[in-house]
């Protein structure tokens, strides 16, 4: 191994022809094989989209939030209220979802920075709470128990139009879940993210050699806040409602469900267990929908007593026991 | 003013009721830092075990709670050496995401089992009325609760610090490795005492059914109160979770009554802002 460090971060970001396969199959394979599940496709890139923005936090930051579909939630809001106000362009309503949700996770940031174990544990679960109640008493805004009506999104640039079979909701939802993919990976193979790393591992440690450790937490907690807000967004754009579920506890429970099952702090674990989250529910719940939870909350349990590092480490290891025998 | 107490007795007996669905919680979070959110799963098997014997077999409400707290230690004490020892060691997300996973499980099973609808158990006539002191009338079944709840505080409070065993916990609580020094056997210890806390919200759970109802998301719903209290009042403080949940009581049953467009707002506020400045709990040593 080099002792340059920029030599190391560049070696760890090299792109690999997996990655390069698995991007192109996303595009092709919803539209030529399942072209009846674009709908669920489009969720899938939200969602992993969201789940991305937890494993920032998450895995490489080492916060753990039970409550980040709050800030799902608001960009949700957010890009809902402004359509349903009278302006339905979907990426203007993306970047106010992302600016809104942002400075709610700057200010919410400094208190997360502050506290650890347990009682961040239950401020972060205390906001989402918090946020689900600040929605239903504004009733006039947010539609309340209801769920917010109203929200026609324009054409994509124009020309596409969002209909209920998600052609373009797929692309869209890929596109801009593409974007942030790369945004984030190139963030994690920068010395920000690697600094990041080293907070986790040993928060005395960065101290003493100078890292400002709560400014990290708070700018990576703040991207997070912003690009679940765009995630949100894009769910309010392409279902055109917002319900008070996108804010609570359950939506909060099961991105990080998704996160670990694919694995924390290497941004594909995100997608990875998206995929396999939402696909087995959609097939649960299609045979059994009373009890499909029975089998979630199964597999959970086997992810943390046989996996612990989630799918992709567990192939990983595999993958390392192999080409060693 | 009489409905004043009439409604500040309410919320105390309701925060009875979650002080004795939450001391378990409190002592075993306290002892292994074992973050737990499957003890309010717990809480509705004893709610179920309740409603099963009472509603089903016939039996009288009574004679159930103490079958429900038997039952729900056992299922506990099953659970414990068959799932939760292999997690103790694991951090605190995988800890949060098991025993989240657990709950699932737990109530999906129950929507099998018993359906999803809301249940009810038929009460004895005794615990059905109203008891007048002087101008005030005062449900039954809440004076009951206010009465099961200190009996069990005072025991629960006399064991801890008056018995061997008692001792060996707050020795657990106070520095584990101090006490596994010593020679203590702090994971039977743990187990014991998981299998009592849970026990105890097992009967906290068959108790709750007339006053919060039963449904197989029982366990999630109480979760969230249960934590409020525990975080408030500091791990491993039995006093501290029993103001706590005194206080969230009142203030739940209180602001419920006088303030109903806040809905619960308030108290999630409060909680924030006292974990903010205070981390460790309001009684908390840690």
């Amino acid at each position: 191994m080099s002792t340059d460090p920029h030599l190391w971060l560049r070696h760890k970001a090299r792109v690999s022809p997996y990655e390069v396969a698995f991007w192109i199959a996303a595009l092709i394979v919803p539209y030529v094989l399942l072209p009846k599940y674009l709908a669920l496709a489009s969720q899938i890139a939200i969602m992993a989209t969201f789940c991305i923005s937890l494993d920032l936090i998450l895995g490489y930051a080492g916060i753990i939030s039970l409550g980040h579909a709050a800030f799902f939630g608001i960009g949700a809001y957010a890009a809902g209220i402004l359509s349903a106000r009278g302006w339905g362009e979907p990426l203007s309503g993306l970047l106010f979802a992302a600016v809104v949700a942002g400075l709610a996770g700057w200010i919410i940031g400094f208190m997360i920075v502050r506290v650890q174990h347990l009682a961040l544990l239950m401020i972060t679960l205390g906001l989402s709470f918090l946020a689900v109640e600040v929605a239903n008493t504004f009733d006039g805004l947010t539609g309340g128990a209801d769920g917010l009506l109203g929200i026609d999104t324009w054409k994509l640039f124009g020309i596409w139009k969002f209909s209920i079979w998600g052609h373009t909701s797929y692309a869209y939802a890929l596109g801009v879940s593409f974007l942030i993919f790369l945004l984030c990976r190139r963030l994690v193979h920068s010395p920000f993210g690697l600094t990041l790393e080293a907070i986790r591992e040993n928060p005395q440690r960065t101290t003493a050699i100078g890292v400002a450790n709560r400014r990290h937490l708070q700018w990576v907690f703040t991207l997070s806040s912003s690009i679940a807000g765009i995630a949100g967004a894009m769910l309010a754009q392409t279902t055109k409602t917002v319900s008070l579920e996108s804010l609570g506890f359950q939506n909060s429970a099961e991105i990080a469900v998704m996160l670990i099952l694919g694995g924390t702090g290497r941004l594909y674990g995100a997608i990875v267990g998206t995929i396999i989250f939402m696909v087995a529910r959609d097939q649960l719940s299609g045979m059994n929908p009373k009890y499909w939870y029975f089998w979630i909350g199964i597999l959970l349990m086997m992810v943390v007593l046989f996996m612990p590092r989630g799918i992709l480490g567990a192939m990983q290891r595999l993958a390392a026991k192999m080409s060693r025998s | 003013m009489s409905q004043l107490l009439a409604v500040m007795f309410d919320g105390v007996a309701f925060g009875m009721l979650l002080f004795l669905i939450s001391v378990g919680l409190s002592v075993t979070l306290g002892m292994m830092n074992f973050t737990n959110l499957a003890h309010g799963a717990f809480a509705m098997v004893g709610g179920y075990v309740t409603f099963a014997l009472a509603s089903l077999a016939g039996w009288p409400f009574l004679a159930t709670l103490p079958v429900a707290f038997l039952a729900t230690m056992a299922i506990a004490a099953v659970f414990e050496r068959l799932l939760f020892r292999y997690i103790y060691e694991t951090g605190e997300l995988n800890q949060v995401l098991f025993t989240i996973g657990f709950v699932f499980t737990a109530s999906a099973t129950a929507a099998y089992v018993f359906g999803t609808v809301h249940q009810s158990v038929d009460m004895p006539a005794v615990l059905t009325g109203f008891i007048e002191l002087g101008e005030i009338k005062l449900p039954s079944y809440r004076l009951f609760l206010v009465a099961i709840a200190l009996v069990i505080t005072v025991g629960v409070v006399y064991g801890l610090e008056h018995t061997r065993f008692g001792a060996m916990v707050r020795a657990s609580v106070d520095n584990q490795k101090v006490a596994r020094g010593l020679g203590l056997n702090v994971n039977r210890i743990f187990a014991l005492t998981f299998a009592l806390g849970s026990g105890l919200a097992g009967l906290g759970g068959a108790l709750a059914i007339e006053v919060l109802g039963l449904d197989p998301s029982f366990g999630f719903h109480i979760l969230v109160l249960v934590l409020i209290v525990v975080a408030l009042g500091g791990l491993g403080s039995v006093w501290g979770s029993f103001v706590a949940a005194l206080c969230l009581g009142v203030f739940d049953v209180g602001g419920k009554y006088f303030v109903p467009e806040l809905g619960s707002f308030l108290i999630y506020l409060f909680m924030v802002a006292l974990l903010f400045f205070r981390p460790q709990g309001l009684f908390g040593k840690r």
